[in-house]
């Protein structure tokens, strides 16, 4: 995973609660087995009308938030099913950061993952951030959020926040303890019970 | 004194790894077509292998057709469906998984058919790339939904890094009325403690209602775990339990048998352990609920009527009156008025043979009201051969309903069951989401007796009148 210091892009407001994964990446694109691609499907349902065309009145398709690389949004981000198309699409699209009061949990994680920042802020900083308008500066290291000349802190889970500086191979880093899982799985041979 | 929870926790972390996360061990991974194929080509990309293939089901259920199986992959018209699942095959194959492939007897939604097949049990860690993985938790296994990066770190370490959640005990108190079942206490509680009410929680459920359900209606409880932000539900296992359990095929048995029995006894919060939260739900006065919006704690009783956005504050007022708009309902409409275009039966949720034998109290005898379109699908292969052993299959024919392969169907419609726009919809899924079950579709999200009960009065109605 590339790995995540600062970042700075423009926000696109989408301040509704409880966007779900099924809002963000609809079913009939979770046929793929890649996972690249599906940025052109994102937010599909909103982005484009029943003939194809884009709806002009959503966010994403307005002038100045065309090249969004950063999502301001409402609490509870990501609910619903646990699918990674999700960041994926948001990915692909050029979202690196989504700014939010709070995250579902399978969301954040599968986020985390592939490097994308979920991070918390209270309604009030994110109204800021729009106030503000022009660039914001994401800084995962300070956990500051920068614009207009105004800095607001944010938070983000300790563990997914190390992930994302060290750009870690999580994979890798536990297979480095593969003796501590065989140990396990040793003692629980023993006691009689490997469900 | 330690809670389920905690006694199922400590007795997989393999390795504390600091900020509060732990490295635990997995038990049991199922396995299926939608998230999964990133995650082997991950694995392959790495030159790595599945690390214990015995501790693995695969089996294809979100994206597969639902009228005929005979011919297996080859008979999926779609494209890039039938690629995604039999990448899903070439992958079980490569990698020695243990695959339940779609013309076998026992195929079925993974939620259904890792119970059926004794592959979920009591003390387990469990985990699916899938949100409904919650489901397991009624048998008491630490059982949760995962993302496919997870996914393939399972595959490849039988291990997970996690943040321990925080318990949460919803105890259901009194004895449920007639008409009202687990369908409805799950939606009821999502209703109090709304969609997000459950998150970074593991929930507990137990009280007198829920020692009284039978582990179907336990499954339907904690498979809606998830719809209130919750990733786990828990049932602490008891006699109801290890009846369920015993003889399945992946069972263990003989002396195993009775040592795990013995073991699985210990698995009870375990008298004065402290939880986080704390809720009780009487639902000795439980009315059938229906959801009216586009969530699941967008829900009231039957006999209720559309809120009024007025009614709320902001930015609620607007949600319902964004809802109430996409649903076609107008604010004050009474539930019961709104006539319903399609009815579903089936899903994860209430796909089971008590849920079958349900709707089919309610069907006997009776037709599908003229124009009504009722979509039954069985969980599994083994739910669809037990209810045409009782004859469900012709009381839902006689109905006018199409009796279908197992599988996910239209509770998320990847195949081709869908909802046209501004169909309505009683289903017996869980998620009512804008576009869930078809773009623009409208769910209404119920019990199996109430999907019944809308099928024969062509509108949402109520079950007790139909019994
Ligand atoms: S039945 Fe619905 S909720 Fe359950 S696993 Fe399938 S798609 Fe998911």
């Amino acid at each position: 995973m590339e790995a995540f210091t600062r970042h700075t892009g423009t926000a696109a407001p989408l301040v509704r609660e409880n966007i779900d994964t099924d809002f963000i990446i609809p079913k009939q694109f979770l046929t793929t087995i890649l996972r690249t691609g599906l940025g052109r499907h994102l937010f599909f349902d909103q982005r484009y009308r029943a003939d194809g065309s884009e709806d002009p009145d959503f966010v994403l398709n307005r002038p100045g938030f065309r090249e969004a690389s950063i999502l301001l949004a409402g609490p509870n981000f990501g609910c619903g099913s646990s699918r990674e198309h999700a960041p994926w699409a948001l990915l692909d699209f050029g979202i690196r950061v989504v700014i939010a009061p709070s995250f579902a949990d399978i969301f954040r994680t599968n986020s985390f993952k592939n490097g994308l920042l979920p991070a918390v802020a209270p309604p009030e900083v994110i109204e800021a951030l729009q106030a503000a308008g022009g660039p914001v500066t994401v800084d995962l290291e300070a956990l500051e959020l920068r614009a207009g000349g105004g800095t607001w802190p944010f938070t983000c889970e300790p563990w997914g926040r190390a992930a994302l500086l060290e750009g870690l191979d999580e994979i890798e880093a536990t297979l480095r303890r593969l003796p501590a899982i065989e140990a396990y799985e040793a003692g629980r041979e023993a006691a009689g019970w490997m469900a | 004194m330690k809670t389920l929870y905690a006694k199922l926790w400590d007795a997989h972390v393999v390795e504390d790894l600091g900020d509060g996360q732990a490295l635990l061990y997995i038990d049991r991974h199922l396995v299926h077509e939608v998230t999964s194929p990133q995650a082997f080509e991950g694995l392959a990309r790495a030159g790595r292998s599945v690390r214990r293939p015995a501790r693995t089901l695969a089996v294809a259920d979100h994206n597969i057709p639902t009228r005929d199986r005979a011919l297996g992959a080859a008979g999926i018209d779609d494209a890039t469906s039938r690629l995604q699942v039999t990448t899903l095959e070439e992958n079980v194959a490569r990698f020695g998984v243990p695959y339940i492939p779609l013309a076998d007897p026992r195929q079925g939604i993974v939620h259904i058919v890792g119970p059926e097949q004794g592959f979920t049990l009591p003390g387990a860690t469990l985990v699916c790339g899938d949100s409904h993985t919650s489901t397991h938790g009624a048998f008491g296994a630490l059982a949760f939904g995962i993302g496919t990066s997870e996914v393939e770190h399972v595959l490849a370490t039988q291990t997970l890094a996690q943040r321990r959640a925080r318990t949460f005990r919803v105890e259901v108190a009194g004895a449920l009325p007639r008409g009202v079942g687990a369908k409805d206490v799950a939606l009821r509680l999502i209703g109090g403690i709304g969609m997000a009410g459950g998150t970074g929680h593991a929930l507990e459920f137990t009280g007198e209602a829920v020692r009284a359900m039978g582990m179907e209606a336990r499954m339907t409880l904690c498979n809606m775990a998830i719809e209130a932000g919750a990733r786990t539900g828990l049932v602490a296992p008891d006699e109801t339990t290890f009846a369920f359990l015993e003889g399945r095929p992946l069972a263990p048995r003989g002396a195993r048998w009775d040592a795990s029995v013995a073991r699985w006894r210990t698995l009870r919060t375990d008298p004065g352990a402290r939880y986080d939260r704390e809720h009780v739900l009487d639902v000795s006065g439980l009315e059938p609920q229906v959801t009216w919006g586009t969530n699941p704690e967008d829900v009231a009783g039957i006999c209720a009527c559309a809120p009024d956005p007025a009614a709320f504050p902001e930015p609620k007022a607007q949600a319902v009156a964004r809802a109430l708009e996409y649903m076609g309902i107008r604010p004050g409409q009474p539930l019961a008025e709104l006539a319903v275009d399609v009815v579903f039966i089936g899903s994860c949720t209430n796909g089971r043979l008590a849920d079958l034998r349900e709707a089919a109290t309610v069907l006997r005898g009776r037709r599908a009201a003229p124009g009504v379109r009722v979509l039954v699908v069985p969980g599994s292969g083994l739910v669809k051969a037990q209810a045409e052993a009782e004859g469900l299959d012709r009381v839902f024919r006689e109905a006018g309903c199409e009796w279908r392969e197992p599988g996910c169907s239209m509770c998320l419609g990847m195949n081709e069951d869908r909802l046209a726009p501004g169909q309505r919809c009683a289903s017996t899924s869980n998620r009512n989401f804008e576009g869930r079950q078809g773009r623009l579709g409208r769910t209404h999200l119920v019990s199996p007796g109430m999907a019944a009960a809308a099928a024969v009065a062509g509108r949402l109605a109520d079950v007790r009148d139909h019994l």
